[in-house]
C-alpha cells in the first residue's frame, strides 16, 4: 500500500460490526487519506453502507448495535467515551442515498445546521448560505429563490443542496452513501465533478454501486464482500492491476 | 370476451355493495341529526344559550351547562395535551423498543377502550377522596383528561411516525443533538397530526357522561362555579337528566332536543375546528 504521501485523516483498524447477532464488517481496516477521495465498491449487502456509517457514528441510532475495534480520526478514536458525538457529526458530515431536504426553504436548509450550532448573526448566515451554495455549484441556479421550498428543487438539485447543507457547518470528512443511485446522469456528472472539486479542502469517502463512478472521482478504493475488505489500494491500481482474483472478477463484471 | 364481462359484472356488484354500506352509514347519521336538529332547533334562542335553567328546569336555558362543559374541556386539556405530546414523544424518539416499551405501549391502547365509566369510578377514588379535590370541577377535568390521554398519546405517537426518518438522520448528521433534531426537524411536521388527534380525544370527553357523573357533574346548580373546587353543570349530564330522570319528563322534551343539538353542534365544532388547523398548517409548511 502506498500510504506515505500524504497523511492518513481516517484509519480504521480490525472494525467489526454487529447488527444484533449478525455480523456486518468483519476485521475492516482501511486508511482514508487526507484531501482524498475513498471510494468503497461491493456487491449488495457487503457492507459498504454499514462501514461509512460506522465513520460518524451513524448507526448509534439503530437499535441492538455494536461496534468493535478502532476507528481513528486525526489519531482520536471516535467511540471512546470522551468524544463527543455530536461534536464528531459536525466534522463529519454526510450526504444519503436519496435527497433528504428538509421541507423548508432552501435558505433554511443551508442555514440549518449553523441555527443548531447558535449561529445568529444574519449577515453571516447570509454569507456562509451563499458560500455553501456556491461550494456545492447550485448558487446560480437558486439564487433568486431562496426562500422557495427546497421540495420544489429537482432530484440532482436537492442532493446538491444536501451537499451545500454539510459544506455549511465546514465539515473536515463528507461521507457520500451511493450519492447518485437516485438522480439521472446528468445530475450525477455535476455531483461527480463536485466531489473532485471538494476534494481539494475535504477528506472525502464514498460509497457507489457504479464501478465507473469510483474509476472516476477517487483516488483509493476499497474492495468489499460480505463484511470482509477483499481489496485496498489506490484506484488505478485496483482497476488495472488488482491482487485479488475477486476483485478482478467483480471490476470485470463477472458477479455482483 | 365472455370472461372479460362476467370480470366487470363482479367488478361493479363489488362496488354497488361498497356504496351502499357507505350509503348505508351516511343515512344513519343524517336521520339522527334530521331528527335531533328538527325537534330541538324549536328550543334555540338566545334566552336558551344564555340564561340558568328555571322553574325546575321546566323552562329558561342551559348556559350553565354550556359554560360548565367549556371549562371542564379546558382542565381536560391542560392535563391530556401536555401529558400525552409529550408521553408520545418519549416513547417513539427516545425510548428503545424493547418487550417492555411494547408492553407499555399495548397497555395505552388497552386504556382507550376502557369503559368511561370504570375512568368515572377511577376517578372518584384517586382524585375525589385520595387527593381530596371532592366532587368538583377539577377532579371531573382531571378524570376526563385521564380519559383521553390514551387517545392522545396514540394519536400523537402516529403523527410522529409520519415524519420521516430522513429528516432525523439528516439533522443529526449534521450535529445536532436529539433534542434540537425533534424540537427543529421532527415537532414542525407531526404537530398538526398531533393536534387533530387530541382535540378530536377532547371532543369526545366534552361528549362524557360516566367520567363526571360522580366526580364533580351537579344536577342543578343556580350558580356558576367559581373555582376548581366547586361542583358544574354539563351538557351531557343535563343532558341525561332531562331524557331520564326529570319528574315531568314530557314537558321537559323540547328542552332535552335543543340540549342536544347544542352538544352535537358544539362538539361538530370541535372537530371542524382540528380539521381547519391541521389544514392551515399543513399549507404554511408547503
Amino acid at each position: 500500500m502506498n500510504s506515505a504521501e500524504t497523511a492518513i485523516k481516517i484509519r480504521t483498524r480490525d472494525l467489526d460490526f454487529y447488527y444484533g447477532a449478525a455480523r456486518a464488517l468483519k476485521k475492516v481496516s482501511v486508511d482514508c487519506h487526507d484531501r482524498k477521495v475513498t471510494a468503497i465498491i461491493g456487491p449488495s449487502g457487503c457492507g459498504k453502507s454499514t462501514f461509512i456509517r460506522t465513520l460518524n457514528r451513524m448507526n448509534d441510532v439503530i437499535a441492538g448495535t455494536r461496534v468493535d475495534g478502532e476507528i481513528l480520526i486525526d489519531g482520536q478514536n471516535i467511540n471512546a467515551p470522551e468524544v463527543d458525538v455530536v461534536e464528531l457529526r459536525r466534522r463529519v458530515g454526510m450526504v444519503f442515498q436519496k435527497p433528504n431536504p428538509f421541507p423548508k426553504s432552501i435558505y433554511d436548509n443551508i442555514a440549518y445546521g449553523l441555527r443548531i450550532n447558535g449561529m445568529r448573526d444574519r449577515r453571516k448566515l447570509e454569507e456562509t448560505v451563499e458560500k455553501s451554495l456556491r461550494g456545492a455549484a447550485l448558487w446560480d441556479e437558486v439564487k433568486d429563490r431562496l426562500d422557495e421550498n427546497a421540495f420544489a428543487l429537482s432530484g440532482g438539485q436537492q442532493q446538491r443542496l444536501c451537499i451545500a447543507r454539510s459544506l455549511a457547518v465546514e465539515p473536515e470528512v463528507i461521507l457520500f452513501d451511493e450519492p447518485c443511485s437516485a438522480i439521472d446522469p446528468i445530475a450525477t456528472a455535476k455531483v461527480e465533478d463536485l466531489i473532485e472539486r471538494l476534494k481539494s479542502t475535504y477528506t472525502v469517502v464514498i460509497v457507489t454501486h457504479n464501478m465507473q463512478q469510483a474509476a472516476r472521482v477517487s483516488d483509493y478504493t476499497a474492495f468489499m464482500m460480505l463484511g470482509e475488505l477483499v481489496e485496498f489500494d489506490q484506484t488505478e491500481k485496483i482497476f488495472t492491476n488488482p491482487a485479488n482474483k475477486l476483485t478482478e472478477d467483480y471490476i470485470t463484471g463477472r458477479f455482483g | 370476451m365472455k370472461r372479460v364481462t362476467r370480470k366487470k359484472i363482479v367488478q361493479a356488484l363489488g362496488f354497488l355493495a361498497l356504496r351502499a354500506a357507505m350509503g348505508l352509514v351516511l343515512a344513519v347519521l343524517f336521520l339522527f341529526l334530521y331528527d335531533i336538529g328538527s325537534k330541538g332547533a324549536g328550543s334555540i334562542s338566545w334566552e336558551f344559550l344564555s340564561k340558568a335553567p328555571r322553574k325546575g328546569m321546566t323552562a329558561g336555558g342551559i348556559f350553565p351547562a354550556i359554560f360548565g362543559t367549556f371549562l371542564v374541556t379546558v382542565i381536560t386539556a391542560f392535563l391530556a395535551v401536555p401529558l400525552g405530546m409529550s408521553a408520545a414523544i418519549y416513547l417513539n424518539e427516545y425510548a428503545k423498543q424493547t418487550r417492555l416499551t411494547r408492553l407499555i405501549r399495548l397497555s395505552i391502547r388497552n386504556l382507550s377502550g376502557v369503559p368511561s365509566i370504570v375512568y368515572g369510578l377511577f376517578g372518584v377514588i384517586l382524585f375525589v377522596n385520595i387527593m381530596s379535590f371532592g366532587t368538583s370541577i377539577l377532579s371531573a377535568g382531571l378524570t376526563l383528561g385521564l380519559m383521553t390521554l390514551p387517545w392522545t398519546i396514540t394519536a400523537s405517537e402516529e403523527a410522529l411516525k409520519t415524519v420521516p426518518n430522513a429528516y432525523r438522520e439528516g439533522a443529526l448528521a449534521l450535529g445536532a443533538t436529539k433534542w434540537q433534531m425533534i424540537r427543529t426537524n421532527v415537532l414542525p411536521y407531526s404537530v398538526p397530526g398531533m393536534l387533530t388527534g387530541t382535540v378530536l380525544g377532547l371532543a369526545r370527553a366534552a361528549g362524557e357522561t360516566a367520567p363526571i357523573l360522580f366526580t364533580g357533574a351537579a344536577f342543578f346548580l343556580p350558580f356558576l362555579p367559581r373555582s376548581l373546587g366547586d361542583q358544574f353543570m354539563a351538557l351531557p349530564y343535563h343532558l341525561y337528566i332531562m331524557a331520564t330522570q326529570h319528574h315531568a319528563i314530557l314537558q321537559v322534551r323540547p328542552l332535552a332536543y335543543g340540549t342536544a343539538l347544542v352538544l352535537i353542534v358544539l362538539v361538530l365544532g370541535l372537530n371542524m375546528t382540528a380539521v381547519i388547523v391541521r389544514y392551515r398548517l399543513r399549507r404554511k409548511q408547503r
